[in-house]
């Protein structure tokens, strides 16, 4: 038994304990996932957090030792921010031909996601830096630090608002745009995915892929230009106020 | 070995937007700039064949690299614990009217476009 201790103690220390978990529990979380039909509740990040922060708790590892191992995926973010340059090179077709709805699109919902959050954090009570960190969570999460510190945020939060928000998103997304009786056909699918990657970025795109080919490309699409649109607009407010 | 060249390409990309973000103080940060920069480069087919590669696998497995920042919610649990309730009625709601706006400004336009 003492041994058993000591081998755990070693391994648990080492970063190949936090990449391994990560992968294992993530996997097991997507076959469940794909087990129960893709179901929105289902989500393998909101599971995969769940069961990871568990973990940890259970087995008394604290957060930076498990990220010693975790960022070695954390760290493949910003080449997929990178990446996103393929969908939009491959949708530039369409980009081309409704160029100024998609722009006015993801501008005015960018705006609206944004500035609610930081109205409502305001009307809330919520202290500055957590209203700050808020600002730029429909961005993807590297994005989203970058901005929060720029604009006196805390970049850990606003990377914790941005995954939430993507859940939220990737949970809720179906089930309002049918309510708001948005079609299911090309316009549709086009108008469903482009909201998804404005309001819920990476884990929004990701959930619209899995749902549909052409609303997850246009999620891609949006996903990439709120990431230029957020970087250049909100440090840019915030430094006229 | 093509994806592998795409990796290289992306991290380039990536490298010299830092570079310019930081080194000219411009207001986007690195992995946007390489983002814009790779757009520009993708019209070459031996630069778009490897990136294509590379970034399908990157891209479909992008829920994935949200895992370690999202665990990360264990380490403001003070934070949460206080403000927790107010923080997810905010996010879920901006979120909402996100969602909402986008999807109704892009059903209104689209009439537009085709009248």
């Amino acid at each position: 038994m003492p041994k058993f201790v000591e081998l755990w103690v070693y391994l648990s220390a080492t970063p190949l304990f936090g990449l391994t978990m990560t992968l294992v529990v993530y996997v097991l979380a997507q076959a469940l996932y794909a087990r129960l039909n893709q179901a929105a509740w289902a989500n393998p990040v909101l599971w995969s957090v769940v069961c990871l922060a568990s973990l940890l708790t259970l087995t008394g590892v604290d957060y930076p030792t498990y990220f010693s191992g975790a960022q070695f995926i954390h760290f493949l973010l910003g080449p997929a921010v990178v990446a996103l340059a393929w969908p939009l090179w491959e949708r530039r077709a369409a980009l081309r031909l409704h160029w100024r709805a998609l722009l006015a699109a993801a501008v005015v919902g960018g705006v609206a996601a944004s500035g609610s959050a930081l109205l409502l954090g305001w009307v809330f009570g919520l202290p500055q830096a957590v209203v700050l960190s808020l600002a730029p969570k429909s961005v993807t999460a590297p994005v989203a630090m970058g901005i929060a510190d720029k604009i006196g945020g805390i970049p850990a939060l606003a990377a914790v608002f941005a995954v939430v928000t993507g859940m939220v998103g990737a949970l809720s997304g179906k089930v309002l745009f049918d309510f708001l009786k948005i079609p299911t056909d090309a316009h549709g699918w086009m108008a469903r995915g482009f909201s998804m990657g404005t309001a819920a970025h990476g884990i929004g795109a990701a959930r619209a892929l899995q749902v549909n080919a052409d609303a997850g490309a246009f999620a891609g699409l949006a996903l990439g230009l709120q990431v230029v649109l957020a970087s250049l607009l909100i440090p840019l407010i915030f430094r006229l106020f | 070995m093509q994806s592998l060249q795409g990796l290289a390409w992306l991290l380039a990309m990536q490298s010299l937007g830092e570079l310019l973000s930081r080194g000219g103080a411009l207001p986007f940060p690195g992995p946007v700039i390489g983002m814009l920069l790779l757009l520009l480069a993708l019209q070459w087919s031996w630069v778009r064949e490897p990136v294509a590669a590379c970034a399908r696998f990157l891209l479909s497995h992008l829920s994935l690299l949200f895992v370690p920042v999202g665990v990360g919610v264990m380490t403001h649990l003070g934070l949460l614990g206080q403000y927790g309730i107010r923080m997810l009625a905010v996010i879920v709601l901006s979120t909402w009217i996100g969602l909402i706006v986008t999807v109704l400004v892009l059903k209104a336009l689209k009439k537009t476009d085709h009248a």
